[in-house]
């Protein structure tokens, strides 16, 4: 087997999550590659909620809808997995809690008398950790450590306790009959590649602190909520200056009065609280300010569907503010784009003056992955800030459109920012020959923005392919493992980490090739787009808008569909 | 009008948008004169003001200034603040400004305290958009949008302020410069976050709120008013007839958000990015 594919099944509040943290690191630590995701629903107890394990001989970060092992621990777990599951999944549930299923091979697991011999009914989730380990042939004391770790505060005893329940768990499994069919896959050569584990926000995290970032004002907003907390946890070791809006508008303009300042500012929302921060983004347009504007994607419209997955807002993004000014779209699909592109979301701002976008959503933000610490680069910071003369001007005219960005308080001069239109000294103007240049300024930027675009990252060899399949953000994981599965060297994929503006070398690339996007909307947002601006035909679109991420199946299947493989 | 010179004073051919007698001409000089006793430097004033005439301000005192959008003076202001706590930040802007599209951040930059003074112009009339009501509009006020007079209830900015315990609250009549400028003197000295609303009549649009008017309906806090007394201070903010002008509230106690939220005297372009050994020990904390 080259692929293990585990769920775990339970309601808000049973702690399913922690299932995950404590199988994930012993995994990774065993040399294999992991991949998880999670699917829940917008409540804080009951319903059925599941998180997906991946355990695969290559690196992967894609979902899949395939489920070998099945761990049902609530009532609702047929009726929510009912289509994932097969005659080959081996579903490990108590008649007890949940109802023996139609299909799939139900196995008896006695999870909650194991976790009342360890001593109660809360242990429950470490049993089920023990369990896996059992059935997989994994030592039951990797787990000794974590179990350590992460109940030390609450005494000796209830450790003791938890490696109890994880060794009923382990011997249950290990004796199970159904553990002789189960395989995990190779550990790749070498076997250390999975030197990391962390999921999405805490690489956007990371990518943010390594940017220098100190300043953050935002209003809480599933699923962008967690940068928000990454930087409030670590406010005090990087100096991180923190504050919760009243509301995304206050949070915007706090993110401009602070790059105003002299801040390296962020602000996270997600696509409603967004809607309310637009004028802020024409503001920083007008003012020429830097400032990172994380939206994590989560399918609208209005509250649409809070804790699932979506790429509704790319249209949203690239029109946002009234007016004309330069921005820059960024849309990392990995671990490592998420930790470089904030890095660079931070750097062109700065060096641009303008207001960049980080477009995540919540399927990237929640996944975990397993990756090398060495691809983890920090580049270094380029200095943006002078020193004001008595006769600074804030919007003095240049050749290249960026007057020396100077700040209240650090040198002789005085430094007047106006959302009027003004002039160079930043005081309301309405003589159009200024305001024509002022526009010009502002809007020559974007020349250097297009030469200085990242292309997208090729999957395949480009110069065979026929067919490109085109996507952009989070999925990047899908698309690589669908062409990897599909086998087809006439198929290549390209993904696209920078969506706006794109660089002029892009029409070239795609050359005359048959066009394929997929994107996780209803309409084909960036297909449209891409239509646009390089003047190609698109064939097909791959779209889809349930709020669930692209599986691998179905996007192989929609592959086979559009390059004849059927 | 006085003649003083003051270091925030703009050069003399200074185009000026706003109508001959209208009050904010005073209430400028109020400020100016205000910013000079205080000896503040201007390099390290920032004039801070959201959208609409009272919001025009900024572009008429020798300082910084971040001139942004409607309503958002405050929130604009505190991003400052929190990024550079040396620098003085005053807002100064209108009615409708701070009372309705900004009325949010009114009363959460009171929870906050941070140190600001807030210098509101109240005429009691939108003048730049030609004359409708404001949130301080009085009831029955015909205008060419409450042509039937206005409905709700006036925004009552002090006692709003009182009850969510706004450190220093007071009300100025921009007619009276030299009571004006010392009131704002007192809440720029202040520490932590004041304001000051200033009756200030639109000769334009507002022809029943008029010099005269303020004169008549006004009058000085009784003498023996202890502003550390909080209901008290409530007891006079509500007070219609007539309207009581000075300091209303003090409350020295209030601790500072600043200090709460551990903002050094580094302000924050000085501070270096984090070094390569805590990077290191951020990524560790993943293996």
């Amino acid at each position: 087997m080259s692929d293990l594919s585990m769920v775990f099944e339970g309601a808000a509040g049973q702690g399913v999550q922690t299932i995950t943290r404590m199988l994930l690191p012993v995994l990774k630590n065993c040399g294999h590659h992991v991949f998880a995701c999670t699917e829940f629903m917008s409540r804080i107890r009951g319903g059925s909620n599941t998180t997906e394990i991946r355990v695969t001989e290559k690196p992967r970060q894609a979902y899949v809808r395939r489920i070998d092992m099945l761990f049902a621990l609530s009532p609702k777990a047929h009726e929510h997995l009912d289509r994932r599951i097969d005659a080959d999944t081996l579903v490990f549930a108590e008649s007890e809690q949940c109802a023996v299923p139609a299909k799939g091979n139900c196995i008896e697991t006695p999870v909650k008398a194991l976790a009342l011999e360890a001593g109660s009914p809360v242990f429950s989730n470490t049993v089920v950790a023990g369990m896996v380990l059992g059935l997989l042939a994994i030592p039951p004391e990797e787990l000794d450590a974590f179990l350590h770790d992460r109940f030390q505060e609450k005494g000796e005893e209830i450790v003791l306790k938890n490696i109890a329940a994880a060794r009923l768990g382990f011997e249950w499994g290990r004796k199970c009959p159904a553990a002789g069919s189960i395989k995990l896959p190779r550990i790749e050569f070498g076997g250390s590649a999975a030197e990391l584990l962390m999921d999405g926000t805490a690489a956007l995290g990371i990518g943010v602190v390594a940017a220098g970032c100190n300043f953050i004002s935002s209003y809480p907003m599933s699923p962008s909520t967690g940068l928000l907390t990454f930087l409030a946890e670590k406010s005090d070791a990087f100096g991180v200056v923190v504050d919760q809006a009243e509301d995304e508008i206050a949070a915007i303009n706090a993110g401009l009065g602070a790059s105003y300042a002299g801040a390296r500012a962020v602000v996270t929302t997600s696509g409603g609280g967004f809607d309310l921060m637009q004028e802020g983004v024409s503001l920083a347009g007008m003012l020429e300010l830097p400032l990172v504007i994380h939206i994590g994607q989560r399918p609208g419209p209005a509250t649409g569907l809070p804790t699932r997955t979506e790429q509704g807002d790319f249209n949203l993004v690239l029109h946002a503010g009234h007016g004309e000014f330069a921005r820059v779209v960024f849309a990392p699909g990995t671990l490592e784009e998420l930790i470089h592109l904030a890095q660079r979301a931070f750097a062109v701002a700065h060096r641009f003056h303008i207001p960049v976008f980080l477009l995540t959503d919540q399927f990237l933000l929640d996944a975990e992955t397993s990756m090398e610490a060495g691809a983890i680069h920090r580049f270094p910071l380029e200095e943006a800030i002078v020193e004001t003369g008595k006769e600074y001007l804030p919007y003095l005219f240049t050749e290249d459109g960026l007057s020396p960005r100077g700040v209240p308080g650090y040198g002789a001069g005085l430094v007047r920012a106006d959302s009027d239109e003004h002039s160079e000294a930043g005081f309301i103007t309405e003589d159009f020959d200024v305001r024509r240049r002022m526009v010009e300024k502002r809007l020559a930027r974007l020349g250097p923005l297009r030469e200085q675009a990242l292309m997208p990252t090729v999957t395949g060899l480009i110069d065979n392919a026929r067919t490109l399949v085109v996507g952009w953000g989070s999925n990047r994981g899908v698309i690589e493992e669908a062409l990897d599965l599909l086998g087809d060297p006439r198929v290549a994929g390209l993904h696209f980490s920078q969506l706006f503006p794109l660089n002029p070398a892009v029409a070239s690339l795609l050359g005359e090739r048959k066009l394929i996007v997929l994107e996780n909307n209803p309409t084909g947002q960036f297909a449209g787009y891409l239509a646009i601006e390089t003047g190609k035909n698109i064939a097909g679109r791959i779209l889809k808008a349930t709020g669930e991420p692209f599986s691998v199946e179905e996007v192989l299947e929609a592959l086979r569909k559009e390059v004849g493989h059927e | 009008m006085s003649d003083k010179q003051t270091r925030f004073d703009m050069p003399p051919h200074t185009d000026v948008a706003w109508c001959p007698g209208c009050g904010n001409h005073m209430l400028l000089t109020a400020v100016k004169e205000a910013l000079d006793d205080l000896g503040i430097d201007p390099r390290q004033l920032v004039m801070v003001s959201g959208i609409g005439q009272a919001a025009k301000a900024p572009q008429y005192i020798n300082a910084n200034m971040f001139n942004g959008l409607h309503g958002r003076a405050l929130p604009a202001a505190l991003g400052i603040r929190l990024s550079n706590r040396n620098l003085v930040v005053v807002v100064e802007s209108g009615d409708g400004d701070m009372y309705s599209e900004g009325g949010n951040h009114f009363l959460h930059a009171i929870r906050r305290n941070f140190d600001v003074t807030m210098i509101i112009h109240n005429n009691m009339i939108y003048g730049l958009t030609k004359g409708q009501a404001s949130p301080t509009s009085p009831i029955g006020m015909r205008t060419p949008v409450q042509v039937k007079g206005v409905i709700p209830e006036p925004f009552n900015p002090l006692a709003v302020a009182i009850a969510l315990d706004a450190p220093f609250v007071a009300r100025a009549f921009a007619g009276d410069i030299a009571q004006t400028r010392s009131v704002i003197a007192e809440a720029i000295r202040f520490k932590g976050c004041s304001i000051v609303d200033v009756f200030q009549p639109c000769v334009i649009f507002n022809k029943l709120n008029t010099y005269k008017w303020f004169r008549e309906h006004t009058c000085s806090l009784p003498e023996d008013h202890n502003p550390e007394d909080r209901m008290a201070a409530f007891a006079l903010a509500i007070q219609h007839e007539p309207l009581p002008l000075g300091i209303f509230y003090r409350n020295g106690k209030r601790a500072l958000y600043e200090d709460q939220a551990g903002i050094t005297e580094t302000p924050l372009y000085r501070q270096p990015p984090p070094g390569d050994d805590e990077f290191e020990k951020l990524i560790d904390a993943y293996r």
